[in-house]
């Protein structure tokens, strides 16, 4: 065999490939006529709509004088530092969690089925509403969390939003209750995926619960898990629906995000250029997930 | 009963009661972890219902009621008939959102399923480049790209048009149903193709009679993402629509917020009704959504 057909034989779309005669080269240019033809509508909205904002943004944020004035806004580092503190600890946190649980929901059992689809419903609840209904919750001494913990257990909760690490918290945990439902399903197909072969070998191994976890199901998962973090925690960053709507940024915008940051700044008319500025100033944080990302999508099939 | 025979009977019941032992402690951390997340998930919820059953607005939220001391379900007819001066236009508003929130699911669905295609089945290649697109669009989050998106949509002559809302959640629903097409669109045998091209069918047919059905569990799946990802929305609705007739209800959700005179019983009433689309969406799809999974765990 020679190298390229060793190439050709790794790729499974390619290795289908029926070996064309000479004459039929025209019709395949005709061929890839129609195919490019299907591409173009999405060729289109990428050109349109990503393309040309992601290059308008940067030529935006490119003015280099903004980031001194960044640098000197107290209120820019504060937030900086909630952003990285959202994402880094609020996905890490959430993918864990969705991955330990997604092997929960594949327990055979009735209750655990029906637990599922209202474990679902807060994914497929509007965002906005959700948050402002949480906002109320945890508002005043009056709101449902504190009034329960005092009927319950005789405890007076916290003021939520008066403190700005429990505020950080209650972010985080609302942007959990919110998309932890979606990765876990994505991570329970990633587990249905693996053979039941292998599960019953380590079995009659005497590998229990735990052992199977760490020997079968992480490195299996761990391709999907890496994608799936990088693609949240991108995601994350740009997050502006929880900072907005949970703690809107009380106590004192101790709580803002880059993304409520850069709409205050900018929407509202105060400092227009320095909104911008200071939601381009990730970029030298995001290209690199970017990039892994990439590799990853390129280099191995990841199971969805 | 000899010693000898008596005692790997009595090593073997020990193993059995701990086997046991270990079984009940399984089954009652489960029973405690499934409490835990049936509260987690429902509290939110919860609160909706509590303040949009109450009869006069503020009579829950500010009294600290856990549950609804008398419940009435006025506020819902306060929405059914526009009788608040927030939700004056509720079914204009609503309707503003259901458009949005539909042509978002029908283009991505298109755009995607047609773009895999080309790159999938016709073995077009550059299948690469088309996932690099897909990744570059979530190089600068959403949230970062509103203020120039706003400036490009008044370039494109849709400001204060709801094309223009349609239009960037499309862009940022269809990076992901590529990369989940990407996926279902190798299940499919090539040969089904080959077969019905030997028999004539052209590239359309192929699309339309045999891609479409056999990955429609898919299809399914991206209809509800990209559903869910137009709903949620406020921040691109908020920015690119300004005229009173183009308002959704994220966008009154949003004015309300700042609100604290508003009636929040017809507001959670409001929430309610707005929160049934996708759940329905979800709920008419269930057939389809569970084939998604199976065929995905297909492949083995």
């Amino acid at each position: 065999m020679n190298g390229t057909q060793q190439v050709l034989a790794g790729r499974p779309a390619a290795a289908n490939w029926p070996r064309r005669p000479a004459w039929r080269v025209g019709l395949r240019r005709r061929e890839a006529a129609w195919a490019i033809a299907f591409l173009v509508p999405y060729a289109g909205v990428f050109l349109a709509f990503a393309a040309y904002p992601i290059v308008y943004a940067l030529w935006m944020g490119s003015k280099l004088s903004l980031y001194a004035a960044l640098l000197d806004d107290p209120l820019y580092l504060t937030t900086a530092a909630n952003t990285l503190l959202f994402a880094g600890l609020g996905v890490n946190l959430m993918m864990f969690l969705a991955l330990l649980l997604s092997g929960f929901f594949m327990r055979r059992r009735w209750w655990i089925k029906a637990l599922l689809v209202v474990y679902v419903v807060p994914w497929a609840l509007a965002e906005v509403q959700s948050f402002t209904s949480i906002h109320w919750i945890l508002i005043s001494e009056m709101g449902l969390v504190n009034r329960l913990l005092e009927e319950l257990f005789g405890i007076e909760g916290p003021m939520w939003f008066g403190n700005r690490w429990l505020s950080l918290g209650c972010n985080i945990a609302s942007y959990i209750w919110k998309w932890m439902p979606f990765w876990t399903l994505i991570f329970m197909a990633g587990r249905m995926s693996i053979p039941q072969e292998l599960n019953d070998a380590a079995a009659i191994d005497g590998a229990t619960g735990p052992r199977c976890f760490v020997h079968i199901t992480v490195p299996l998962l761990a391709n999907l898990y890496l994608v799936c973090t990088l693609l949240a925690t991108l995601w994350a960053i740009g997050d502006f629906n929880t900072a907005y709507f949970v703690s809107s940024g009380a106590p004192v915008k101790s709580t803002e995000v880059l993304a409520t940051l850069g709409y205050r700044y900018t929407l509202e008319g105060i400092k227009p250029d320095l909104g911008v500025a200071a939601m381009m100033s990730v970029i030298p944080l995001l290209v690199p997930i970017v990039i892994m990302l990439l590799r990853q999508l390129q280099t191995r099939e990841v199971q969805l | 009963v000899s010693v000898a025979a008596a005692v790997p009977d009595a090593a073997g019941g020990l193993a059995r009661r701990r086997a046991k032992q270990r079984w009940w402690l399984v089954e009652a951390g489960s029973a405690v972890l499934g409490l835990v997340l049936l509260i987690w998930s429902l509290i939110p919820i919860y609160n909706m219902f509590l303040i949009a059953l109450d009869p006069d607005e503020g009579e829950i939220e500010f009294t600290g009621h856990i549950y609804p001391p008398e419940p009435s379900l006025d506020a819902f007819w306060v929405v059914l008939s526009q009788g608040d001066r927030y939700l004056a236009d509720f079914w204009q508003q609503f309707g503003n959102s259901l458009y949005i929130g539909v042509a978002t699911m029908l283009l991505t669905v298109l755009i995607g399923s047609l773009a895999s295609f080309a790159v999938r089945r016709m073995r077009l290649g550059g299948g690469s480049l088309v996932t690099a697109a897909a990744l570059l669009t979530y190089a600068i989050p959403a949230g970062f790209l509103i203020i120039p998106f706003y400036r490009i949509m008044h370039d494109y002559g849709l400001s204060d048009s709801l094309w223009a809302v349609i239009a960037a959640q499309v862009t940022f629903a269809t990076p992901v149903a590529i990369l989940i097409l990407r996926h279902y669109a190798n299940l499919i045998p090539l040969e089904l193709d080959d077969a019905a091209r030997v028999d004539g069918a052209s590239n359309l047919q192929l699309y339309l009679r045999i891609y479409l059905p056999l990955i429609a569990p898919a299809l399914a799946v991206i209809a509800v993402w990209a559903l869910v990802l137009a709903w949620n929305d406020y921040l691109y609705q908020a920015v690119l629509l300004t005229s009173p007739s183009k308002t959704t209800v994220s966008m009154m959700q949003g004015d309300l917020f700042e609100d604290p005179d508003a009636a929040w019983n017809a507001m959670m009433a409001a929430v309610t009704i707005y929160a049934l689309v996708p759940l329905a969406v979800l709920f008419a799809l269930r057939r389809y959504l569970a084939a998604a999974l199976t065929m995905a765990t297909a492949k083995g």
